[in-house]
């Protein structure tokens, strides 16, 4: 177990790696000019030489990686010149190990600009998460008890349905009549827990939740009905019913064990795409998240950030994995970790 | 038809009665009928086997026994008395309270048939909780006194072990000790051996024996095996496409099978000890589809023996099950008016020609 566990991190580690360099390699591969975008519109050959001096884009690609890589362990300066750290040392930002980087577009070091919008991430993930766990088992659970009934199906219809919804529309529905027209909950604005207290947090946190789980939820119900279904008519759940168990035992006890199992795996690793990051959600409901951000550095050509939110994203996946792996032996005895 | 039963050799109560026994699947296609009018009976200690191919109904009829239809769309009719209560007049609580504990059942293949995420203890403790009032402590202690007496070793630790850290043979012998555990009246075991491994299913097959002579409990014992049936059970009956087509004492119907399709089951027998002039004859044909069964007897389009019967009778009419020639005890469903001549004649030759000489 402790040796998988091992195997599995350096495994994650080198791919992290790997992603890292794809990443630089990807965007110098762009036949944007980076230094030309950080320079303006109007900006001469010359300025544009210093721009791109400045912010090492004359480097090799693969140099620029190896400095990056080392700031991610010792930190770095910005820019990294001796000579104006004597002479002007205000003029010069440090950004402390482990740095990922720094925005010149957003005078800010990557690390601070994920601390500031990854809680805005993680806080719509969770709350989508919740919901739409609850949600997706819940009905697809009933879905798959009421088999061939009218209520279920309604259930996979309406699944079908919003899973055919885009996010940005069932996003712009609720805002415009639940927040606006209806107004049943406030205009939605992000709020914290120190701002808002967890009431104020929460229900800033209403419409977005609710826009991406009912997306997650529709898959989720028709996931869960199958794999209930499928455990239904195994024959240990035969088995359990001719031991005299009552419905509820058999139903809950066998069945629903077996058919959770794949929906763990598939709730962690969904979870941890998320919590990179709702890209089209933040937009439409305009929160200050990785999403918003990964749109915006996108629109910049702002590489630090873009490498930062990437490999950000790549660590929770990889993470998710492992936890997921782990998850499923301490669920399924048959799984032996080695 | 009740009264058209072999003499089973216990008193005249028979512990489980079952009488013209229907288990019926609508579907989109039209009315399955899997089981069709089956009856028979079993006395205390006794034990039945109910033998036939793939389809013909014999683990259809058995789950009925156990109310396992109930709650599916299965029309199921007829009537199943087990110690004089009608087990399908009963309610679906009052019939989830004799499962596993009058009626319980072993299933054929144990892998498949536990579960993965439960310790084998916990599974077999479940079935004892259930219907007696016991902590987990006396549950667990009582599993493995169970799994002892089903031979497996070091009980007190296996108890532990997941099904799959179990061999065949052990999780089958973990099975019937979870179908014992309450001391059922009746016991069904839906081809017991057939996943095992040869030498170890003679080894279930006497604990079975041994087991059942321990607790007086009766046996039905669903096989497609005749082996299995010869040293098992004291009454057969052979199921074709729903029916009973042949029902008699074991001995009686294995040493002058009346019905072609039982002697078509013997001569597809291997028998390594047999000598080695005899053939091993398969059945031609597959067996019929239950959604649109054959006119007349539903074996006819495989019987090798149809033209000896007068007046095309086997394409036209559905013989009934009748007492044969030999014995009142012994019934068989065909219209071949003198089959011990045929059998002699034309079977046993082939199948064993060293009985023959003999004779």
């Amino acid at each position: 177990m402790f040796a998988y566990i091992v195997r599995r991190v350096i495994a994650g580690v080198i791919l992290i790696v790997v992603m890292s360099i794809v990443t630089f390699a990807l965007f110098f591969a762009s036949p944007v000019d980076p230094a030309q975008f950080a320079c303006g519109k109007n900006c001469s050959a010359a300025q544009k030489e210093v721009t791109a001096d400045a912010l090492g884009y004359n480097d090799n690609f693969m140099v620029q990686w190896a400095k990056f890589a080392k700031g991610v362990f010792v930190g770095r300066d910005f820019p990294d010149d001796p000579e104006l750290k004597e002479t002007a040392p205000q003029t010069i930002a440090h950004c402390p190990a482990p740095c990922l980087g720094y925005s010149t577009e957003r005078t800010s070091t990557v690390n601070d600009l994920i601390e500031r919008t990854l809680p805005v991430s993680a806080s719509i993930a969770l709350a989508a998460f919740v919901l739409w766990i609850l949600g997706g088992v819940l009905f697809g659970v009933i879905a798959a008890l009421k088999r061939g009934t009218i209520i279920d199906r309604g259930l996979v219809g309406l699944s079908l349905v919003f899973y055919a919804l885009p996010t940005f529309f069932t996003g712009l529905l609720l805002y415009k009549f639940v927040a606006i027209q209806w107004g049943w909950v406030d205009i939605p604005r992000y709020t914290t827990i120190a701002d808002g207290g967890l009431s104020g947090w929460g229900s800033s946190l209403l419409l977005p939740a609710i826009t991406l789980a009912v997306f997650f939820m529709a898959g989720y119900v028709r996931m869960t009905r199958a794999y209930v279904l499928e455990s239904l008519s195994e024959d240990y759940v035969r088995t359990a019913r001719a031991k005299g168990l009552p419905p509820r035992t058999v139903t809950f006890k066998h069945a629903l064990r077996a058919a959770l199992t794949p929906i763990v795996t598939m709730a962690g690793l969904d979870f941890a795409g998320l919590l990179g990051g709702a890209i089209i959600t933040e937009s439409v409901f305009n929160y200050p998240g990785l999403g918003k951000l990964a749109v915006q550095a996108n629109r910049d050509f702002d590489l630090p950030t873009l490498v930062g939110l990437v490999l950000l994203l790549a660590v929770f996946v990889i993470v998710a994995n492992i936890i997921v792996d782990l998850l499923y032996a301490v669920i399924d005895p048959r799984v032996r970790l080695s | 038809m009740v009264d058209a039963h072999p003499d089973t050799g216990s008193d005249t109560s028979s512990y489980l009665m079952v009488d013209d026994l229907r288990v019926h699947f609508p579907t989109p296609d039209g009315l399955v009928k899997a089981t069709d009018g089956l009856s028979f009976r079993l006395g205390r200690g006794k034990t039945l086997g109910i033998v036939g191919e793939s389809g013909s109904g014999k683990s259809v009829s058995s789950s009925a026994i156990l109310g396992l239809h109930r709650g599916t769309s299965a029309k199921v009719s007829g009537r199943i008395l087990l110690d004089g209560t009608d087990l399908l007049a009963l309610s679906d609580e009052q019939m989830r309270q004799r499962r596993g504990k009058e009626v319980s059942m072993i299933f054929q293949d144990p892998l498949s048939a536990m579960h993965p995420y439960f310790t084998v203890g916990k599974q077999i403790a479940e079935a004892y909780r259930v219907h007696h009032d016991a902590n987990k402590k006396a549950a667990r202690a009582r599993a493995i006194e169970m799994l002892d007496r089903v031979g497996i070793p070091q009980p007190d630790r296996r108890v532990d072990d997941y099904p799959h850290q179990f061999s065949g043979g052990m999780r089958q012998r973990a099975m019937i000790a979870m179908g014992l555990i309450n001391n059922p009246g009746l016991l069904i075991a839906d081809e017991p051996t057939t996943a095992l491994d040869v030498t170890v299913q003679a080894q279930i097959l006497d604990l079975l024996q041994d087991l059942q002579r321990e607790f007086d409990s009766s046996v039905i014992i669903i096989t497609h095996d005749l082996g299995v049936v010869a040293e098992m059970a004291d009454d057969v009956l052979v199921m074709y496409a729903g029916r009973a087509v042949e029902y008699g004492s074991t001995k009686e119907l294995l040493t002058h099978p009346e019905m072609p399709y039982t002697w078509g089951l013997l001569s597809s027998v291997p028998d390594v000890t047999a000598d080695t002039g005899g053939r091993l004859v398969p059945i031609p044909g597959n067996p019929p589809s239950l959604l649109n069964p054959p006119q007349g007897c539903a074996f006819h389009p495989r019987c090798l023996h149809r033209d000896k019967v007068p007046g095309d009778l086997c394409r036209t009419a559905l013989p009934e099950l009748l007492p044969g020639k030999r014995f009142a005890g012994h019934l068989k469903r065909c219209h071949l008016p003198d089959p011990d001549v045929v059998y002699e004649r034309e079977v046993l030759p082939e199948i064993a020609p060293g009985l023959v000489e003999e004779a």
